[in-house]
């Protein structure tokens, strides 16, 4: 490996770039889906390649293959030199330069108890058949999905500036979901989270820690039940979020909108730009004393941890909201050094053949010092939503719109009825300065999120969210015509 | 790219291997490159070759599936085992009838030499013309232009043997000043094809006429949809209710509504992979070949989709050509060459009958809050324009809208003459804009 990753960077240095790395990448994953009795999927997929990414005075060019050999990472370094050739045809004003960077040999490995890859397969199903088996007790259950995901990169990376750092991440995730339907009705309920589950950097211990099939049951219920329950009303209401659903909502209005490249403006033409102008840096009142959030690479078990992104740069924890006040961006080693700090450690690409953009870490709101239970309590009027069902945000990620699974009214600190359909929306800064109050630690949960897209050609992240129930006062809710 | 000879000697080791009842190979490559472009500078130029063979091996009804980008010989044969070993591992899917028979797979042609070959700096002077364009009016451009080389190849152990090369180039691009953007894109098999300079003038249009905006009350609206906002909202037609999969859960608004009216009597939607007007497609991810087929006649619900799977659970069905990769995910058939039948109208006409609405130039971030009742929400982005008494008069903030898809599709009163072919993750469409008469936006942002 070292001599091909040595041939690869010294091609580039001859071929006239200034700066140049490699990414060496191998995938591993399996997948397995139950559906209604059926095992319907059953996968396995490895894929192996390298990417080179190369300076040519201030302009970048990047190249990718997936045939690891002499002749091929020669041609790929070649290649990757002339694409910056081409970037300088249209060059920034002022040419790229990166944040200096020490270089670092070193490796690392995420914590796994129980390599998922030698868990028998047979177990496996047989989780997945049980969970199945107890979503499908009522004939209204139309769909009944039992999933889990096991991932595993092997990264070798390096630089012309001296660094060699390998590392290797195992992840593993999983869920189940009930699709009831009944007289044109159709309403769904998942655990412990929608869209495939609950996903975390651990082996198949994560698994036996979720007991899918333990709750698999009161999941199938929930979803019959919401087929009578009553619509959710339009209105405005004070709202509490259970966590899950709250991570995404950090997820879209925070963790997007503090990425110093879509703040540049380089995603404005397929994601879009953010409202978070530099001239805010330090100063933006971006939501209530309450909200408290860091972006930390280094927490155990986050799908956002590592000890080095994919510049090299070591992963870290850095406060982005501090009592409201907004204090950081993520960064880069270019888009650090436009604004004169250094790079906090967060560009990471999806795969051998993709370039490293400013990627989330694990974004967490901190935990407060409520319980949910008090927060009901102490809600007069108000509705608790669980469970994502759709999200929608502008793009500039101001104006966002998000639908849950389930909620239950709250009525004189109680919760009350069943509602379905519920809907919340609102204005960013508007949204977070409501926020009064936040549960404490032993509500508080590191959520793993494994399909977060950005970057044209299309990229995929695994990231973080840490949070626990939270209220907001005054919300929008129920939104449009049912 | 591997080529078509390699590529059906791969497929033909990879089955020599195999000891299953049935066994499947697929093998998609792409040569891909695109540049990208922002703040009038180009920040983002990469480039991939990629192969990726996927194997499906069947004993019985048990079924597994394993998959490799690495093509020695040791790596295929290793795939097919992995994929036999699972199968063994598997439970039996008794729904499970058959990989499909082979049928004459149509010579189609969607391949060109010139985009395959494309340099670099061909990209790279593309992109700096419409810069230039935007640079003239004060504006910043941002954007990407993508163009790549991509081959299918299937066989299955019934005699199935398939070989598809084509290509694809693609410009996009938001022009930007402080206060407002404009977007335009064209697609094309041939990226010879590909006009910057007009793609750059729309963009730039739109933006200039954006940059003073008023914020209007959100509300019921006529809406004039261009293209791209006509091909999201037909994008999740398809998807919701198309698909035999979703007819059989039960999860499709299709459910006891075939041979049904569903939307307004001048809607017409068939797929067809076939047509050399859209992203031709001749047979799909089971070699299976495609064919014409209507999904709405003058508004009539006609046909759903269907792959071998889904084919095999209902007596006396067969595959309509629209399997999915089965290595990709779990969804099951889908529509993927979707024409929307054109009418007679110009942006223009619409606009004049227009009392008092919104044009938009499209969607932002869409996402389905109901299913069955195509409830979607989403945003207007890159040129929204409130019209008057039948005239254009000035840009309005972005709105929200909260819709039922097949309500609007119910509404519909004028089509547009010249359909637009937008590219899709697979495939892609061909549609026109509409005038829909009664359009719910429910919130607006700042913008």
């Amino acid at each position: 490996m070292p001599d091909l990753t040595r041939l690869a960077l010294e091609r580039a240095r001859e071929s006239g770039a200034d700066y140049a790395d490699i990414r060496v990448v191998e995938d591993k994953s399996e997948s397995i889906h139950v559906k209604n009795g059926i095992v319907s999927a059953l996968r396995s997929s490895e894929s192996k390649g390298f990417g080179i990414r190369v300076l040519y005075q201030g302009a970048w060019g990047f190249a990718s293959s997936s045939r690891f050999e002499e002749d091929e990472v020669k041609s790929v370094a070649e290649m990757a030199v002339k694409i910056a050739k081409a970037s300088t045809l249209a060059r920034k004003e002022r040419p790229v330069e990166l944040t200096p960077l020490p270089a670092v040999r070193d490796s690392w490995t995420s914590k796994v108890v129980k390599d998922p890859f030698e868990v028998k397969l047979e177990d496996k199903i047989a989780t997945l058949l049980e969970s199945d088996r107890l979503l499908r007790t009522d004939p209204k259950v139309r769909v009944a999905d039992s999933e889990m995901g096991f991932w595993r990169e092997k990264t070798t990376f390096a630089s012309t500036e001296g660094s060699f750092i390998e590392q290797e991440i195992t992840e593993s995730g999983g869920g189940v979901s009930a699709t009831a339907v009944d007289q044109g009705e159709l309403q769904r309920r998942s655990y412990p989270a929608a869209f495939g589950g609950d996903v975390s950097q651990a082996g198949y211990e994560w698994i036996e820690g979720l007991d899918l099939a333990g709750q698999a049951e009161r999941t199938a219920r929930e979803a019959v039940a919401l087929l009578s329950a009553k619509q959710c009303p339009s209105g405005t209401t004070d709202l509490i979020l259970e966590s899950s659903q709250l991570g995404l909502q950090i997820h879209e209005s925070c963790g997007h909108p503090i990425e110093l490249d879509r703040v540049f403006g380089t995603e404005a033409s397929y994601a879009g730009t953010s409202f978070l102008t530099t001239e805010k840096l330090g100063n933006f009142r971006y939501g209530s004393d309450k909200v408290n959030i860091v972006a930390d690479a280094t927490i155990p078990g986050g799908l956002g941890s590592f000890k080095y992104d994919d510049e090299g740069v070591a992963g870290r924890r850095t406060v982005i909201m501090d009592h409201g006040l907004f204090k950081n961006y993520l960064t880069s080693r270019e888009t650090a050094a436009e604004l004169g700090q250094e790079s906090n450690g967060t560009m990471r690409a999806d795969g051998w053949n993709r370039l490293p953009i400013i990627r989330m870490t694990n974004i967490n709101l901190e935990p407060g010092d409520w319980t949910l239970d008090e927060m009901i309590k102490d809600t007069k009027d108000g509705i608790y939503m669980s469970t994502n069902r759709s999200w929608s945000i502008d793009d500039k990620r101001l104006n966002f719109q998000f639908g849950t699974e389930v909620a239950w009214e709250i009525k004189d600190g109680a919760l009350g009825a069943m509602l379905k359909n519920p809907t919340y929306t609102g204005i960013t800064p508007q949204f977070w300065g409501s926020l009064d109050a936040v549960a404490g630690k032993r509500e508080w949960h590191l959520w793993g999120l494994p399909n977060c897209g950005k970057g044209e050609p299309p990229q995929t992240a695994h990231v973080g969210h840490g949070a626990a129930p939270s209220r907001f006062r005054n919300v929008r809710v129920g939104v449009g015509k049912w | 790219m591997v080529g078509r000879e390699n590529a059906l000697s791969l497929i033909d080791l990879a089955l020599k291997h195999s000891q299953g009842d049935q066994t499947e190979v697929l093998l998609r490559g792409e040569d891909s490159y695109l540049t990208r472009f922002a703040t009038n500078h180009i920040h983002q130029n990469v480039g991939e070759k990629d192969a990726t063979l996927a194997v499906r091996v069947i004993f019985g009804k048990k079924i597994g599936s394993a998959s490799t980008n690495t093509l020695d010989e040791g790596s295929v044969r290793r795939t097919v085992e992995k994929a036999a070993e699972i199968a063994r591992l598997q439970r039996e899917n008794p729904d499970f009838k058959s990989l499909p028979d082979p049928s004459p797979v149509p010579e189609t042609d969607g391949f060109s030499r010139r985009t395959a070959e494309i340099s670099p700096e061909d990209r790279a002077k593309a992109v700096g013309a419409v810069i230039a364009k935007a640079k003239a009016k004060g504006f910043e451009a941002a954007g990407a232009y993508s163009t790549r080389a991509r081959e299918l190849a299937i066989g299955n152990s019934l005699g199935v043997r398939a070989y598809h090369a084509s290509t694809g180039a693609d410009l996009v691009t938001v022009a930007m000043s402080p206060t407002s953007s404009g977007y335009a894109e064209q697609s094309e098999v041939d990226a010879a094809r590909i006009d910057p300079g007009a793609v750059a003038d729309t963009a730039v249009r739109k933006c200039a006429e954006s940059v003073e905006s008023v914020k209007v009350e959100p509300g019921e609206y006529e809406v004039i949809l261009e293209e791209l906002a006509v091909a999201n909202l037909v994008g999740y037609l398809a998807r919701l209710g198309f698909s035999a999969l979703g007819l059989q859960e039960g999860r499709s608004f299709l459910v006891g509504k075939l041979g049904q009216k569903i939307v307004g009597e001048n809607i017409t939607l068939w797929d067809d992979g076939l047509d050399p007007t859209g992203i031709v497609m001749p047979f799909d991810f089971e070699g299976v070949p495609k064919e014409k087929l209507t999904l709405i006649e003058d508004g009539v619900a006609k046909n759903v989709v269907y792959d071998s799977y889904t084919a095999g659970r209902e007596p006396g069905k067969r595959s309509t050509g629209h399997a999915t990769p089965g290595f990709f995910g779990n969804f099951g058939p889908a529509p993927m060459n979707l024409f929307l039948k054109p009418g007679d109208a110009t942006i223009e006409d619409m606009i004049k009958s227009t009392k008092r609405g919104i044009l938009v130039t499209r969607f932002h971030y869409t996402n389905p809050i109901h299913p069955v009742k195509t409830i979607i929400t989403g945003m207007t982005r890159d040129g929204t324009f409130l019209i008057e008494d039948g005239k254009v008069k000035g840009a309005v903030k972005n709105f929200r809208f909260t819709q039922s898809v097949l309500e609007a599709f119910s509404n519909v009163e004028l089509i547009g003459k010249t359909p637009k072919l937008i590219g899709g993750f697979f495939g892609g469409m061909s549609v026109p804009a509409l005038k829909v008469g009664k359009f719910n936006f429910t919130g607006v942002t700042e913008f």
